[in-house]
């Protein structure tokens, strides 16, 4: 075993560079992909959770901190920004269709958006939650970056909010395909609409997986709901 | 490509600095997405370059929550002492959300869009 100290040497210089953690990023999410794309999208088989919990389980496995995965795993993270930014283009490409329902749009965006907080605070506070978590919770349909912005108004976590964040997505885009076919609606921009409401980004994904036109609408949704809440909170306050 | 780039992360950029110059909490990256609607606009539409290097990510969106994703393992405790409160406030909300939502919508779709729908 005389090359046991290479290896060592080998791990202690990869540990130190954000490349490592950045390729673990990545690979997990190819096999999660990989697995979600071999049970033919199967909601349940959602790759964000497949390539989480590959990741947590090696974090675990070499005593790995967060903060220090993060050092690599934060030029994906950073791609959200402009991602969001990219949905410009499905926009463009389907404004008639935007144009089309825009009336649909706003009433579905105002409705859904406050539900969201409502509800999610009402549920959290009637279990008896501290206020710190119910600040965390109130933005968990928009996406990360901005839920994170947001929290801190209202005195919430940020980090704790992006996991929630997390979470929403997640339970959204293994739901919406089972919840929407038993409520027997066939209308794909409804839908993509729903799910980019109430579960941002990670529902956007999914959208994307059943059709380019729930997709779009999700993406729409996505934008117009971080506006909106965003808009709430920055009246909220002036009213407590 | 380096074009596309460029373009989103500029959008982005003017989109931080309004909301930074106006001195609001609204999510700049929301407002780039706007002002790439609008440059789409006033171009008449977009590149084959740009689509390309637009779609991809859009296409990989999930890959791009996976590290908050991980982050979980971060806030394990705060999610232990409160899992009930949160998790049902995760799905039930969610899940009324998704109904009022899609409700709404085609309610108001039927109206709008006549006889089609």
């Amino acid at each position: 075993m005389t090359n046991t100290p290479d290896v060592y040497r080998i791990w202690v210089y990869l540990y130190q560079t954000p490349l490592l953690w950045l390729s673990a990023t990545l690979i997990a999410y190819a096999i999660g992909d990989a697995i979600s794309q071999a049970l033919r999208r199967h909601p349940v088989a959602n790759p964000v959770v497949i390539a989480a919990g590959l990741l947590i389980l090696l974090l675990g496995l070499t005593g790995t901190p967060y903060q220090v995965y993060f050092e690599g795993a934060q030029f994906v993270h950073f791609l959200l920004g402009p991602a969001t930014v990219a949905l410009g283009l499905p926009l463009w490409r389907n404004r008639k269709a935007v144009r089309r329902d825009l009336l649909p749009m706003c009433a579905a965006l105002i409705a859904g958006s406050l539900t969201a907080i409502i509800s999610a605070v009402g549920i959290a506070w009637i279990f008896g939650a501290p206020g710190e978590i119910l600040a965390s919770l109130a933005p968990k349909s928009v996406t990360a970056p901005i839920a994170m912005a947001l929290t801190q108004v209202l005195g919430g976590i940020p980090a704790l909010a992006a996991v929630l964040v997390v979470l929403t997505g997640i339970v959204g885009s293994v739901i919406v395909t089972p919840l929407m076919n038993a409520l027997r609606i066939r209308d794909y921009a409804a839908r993509g609409f729903a799910v980019g409401v109430a579960s941002h980004g990670i529902g956007t994904a999914r959208a994307f997986q059943v059709s380019e036109e729930a997709g779009t609408f999700a993406g729409i949704a996505m934008g117009l709901n971080g506006a909106l809440t965003s808009l709430v909170f920055l009246v909220l306050p002036l009213f407590l | 490509m380096i074009y596309a780039i460029t373009l989103l992360f500029l959008c982005q950029l003017a989109g931080e600095v309004i909301v930074q110059a106006i001195g609001i909490t609204f999510p700049g990256p929301v407002l780039g997405m706007g002002l790439l609607f609008l440059v789409l606009f006033l171009r008449r539409g977009s590149t084959e370059a740009f689509d390309g290097v637009a779609d991809t990510l859009l296409k990989n969106l999930s890959l791009l929550f996976v590290p908050a994703a991980v982050g979980v393992v971060q806030q394990i405790d705060l999610i232990q002492e409160n899992w009930l409160a949160i998790s049902a406030a995760l799905i039930v909300s969610t899940v009324l959300t998704l109904i009022v939502t899609v409700y709404v919508f085609r309610f108001v779709a039927q109206w709008t869009r006549g006889t089609e729908a």
